[in-house]
């Protein structure tokens, strides 16, 4: 928690922007695009106007969620390179400046969603907000290496928010959506963290690469991705996905593969053998394979989502393989 | 002639167009969903 008194004192006048970027804007943007595919992919009439404050509503949602995170993280997030150009502890907004932006901006989008929409989408912006700030990152980020297996469910739902928004209810297919981030979180994000491990062990977290070390996080990556990448198929056989996402949800799954085998089988995270002359050059070396993952993971949600989105704008028949007629 | 703004007070003019933005949007999308939601005929009952 933002407990040491310089964090308290900004050392520079507060901007709009540092406000904004309290909220998160690029996890923001990921949130919306995600939320949108599960409204529309719900096939129901809804309002234009309603539809998108449902969407502005869950945006709001997801910064009000970071802002928190922002407030109570700012003490380990000094202590990363990654992080401590953040506004908290960067000293330019105050901590409790922080938290009361993101307990406000939860209550407005909460209750906003939840009078102009529906309830059932409200609770369920509410339960994310809830489980992202308190679950994930007051108990689970400093406690477990599982911290973003876990908390990755504050990620995967939206899409689940935005189909209730436009449905009232929560069928398969939305928690499918669902499942798909869910199981994207891990090796996403322990890509991410074999490069950055040594900020993480800094700062006390306990994630994957510092507890169970780089060896057992890259096996984890691959095990992950054997699970990920065939679920990413699931839609075409649930009347969720057509030909296009189909084609490619499978192409980029292949390379998803590839990617995350060549981090299975490299040195990524590995401290450089110091008996060795090219160890460190073998480290750098793999530890693009991990950037690689990362980036493409990425990627891949994005154009799979993005396939999702595009067939349901355009009318594409879902495949429908194993539905009964 | 008027004093140039410090650093502080530019911030808080900043500040203050952005929160004044954000009630102007939030008036707008409770007036178009009261319409939305109620219809249009709601100015047309009786006070």
């Amino acid at each position: 928690m933002a407990t040491p008194a310089t964090l308290d004192r900004p050392i520079a006048p507060a901007r709009w922007q540092d406000f904004l970027q309290l909220m998160k804007p690029r996890v923001m943007s990921l949130v919306v695009f995600t939320a949108l595919t599960g409204l529309v992919c719900a096939n129901r009439p809804i309002h234009p106007v309603l539809a998108g404050i449902a969407i502005l509503c869950i945006a709001v949602g997801a910064g009000a969620s970071a802002s928190l995170n922002m407030w109570f993280d700012a003490d380990i997030d000094a202590k990363m390179r990654r992080t401590r150009g953040r506004p908290v502890p960067a000293g330019r907004v105050q901590g409790s400046d922080a938290l009361a932006l993101g307990v406000i901006l939860s209550l407005f989008s909460t209750m906003l969603l939840g009078m102009t929409v529906n309830w059932l989408a409200a609770g369920l912006l509410a339960f994310t907000i809830f489980f992202y700030a308190v679950v994930y990152t007051m108990w689970l980020k400093r406690s477990t290496p599982q911290n973003i297996v876990i908390g990755g469910l504050a990620g995967a739902l939206p899409p689940v928010i935005g189909w209730a928004s436009a449905s009232g209810s929560v069928p398969f297919n939305a928690w499918l959506l669902c499942a798909i981030i869910f199981m994207w979180t891990p090796p996403h994000f322990w890509a991410l963290s074999l490069y950055t491990s040594e900020d993480y062990e800094k700062a006390g977290v306990p994630m994957m690469p510092v507890s169970a070390g780089p060896a057992s996080t890259r096996r984890q990556i691959w095990i992950y991705s054997l699970l990920f990448t065939p679920l990413c198929l699931v839609p075409a056989f649930t009347g969720l996905g057509g030909p296009g996402y189909l084609a490619v949800a499978a192409l980029g799954g292949l390379v998803f593969l590839i990617l995350a085998w060549r981090v299975y089988r490299s040195r990524a995270g590995d401290a450089p053998d110091p008996r060795q002359d090219d160890g460190l050059y073998d480290v750098k070396l793999a530890a693009r394979d991990a950037r690689n993952l990362f980036a493409f993971s990425i990627l891949y949600l994005t154009l799979i989502f993005a396939a999702l989105l595009a067939e349901h704008l355009l009318g594409v028949h879902p495949l429908s393989l194993l539905r009964p007629n | 002639m008027r004093k140039p703004l410090t650093e502080a007070e530019r911030a808080r003019q900043g500040r203050n167009i952005a929160i004044a933005l954000g009630l102007v949007v939030f008036v707008i999308l409770v007036f178009v969903v009261t319409i939305l939601r109620l219809g249009g005929s709601v100015v047309d009952r009786p006070i």
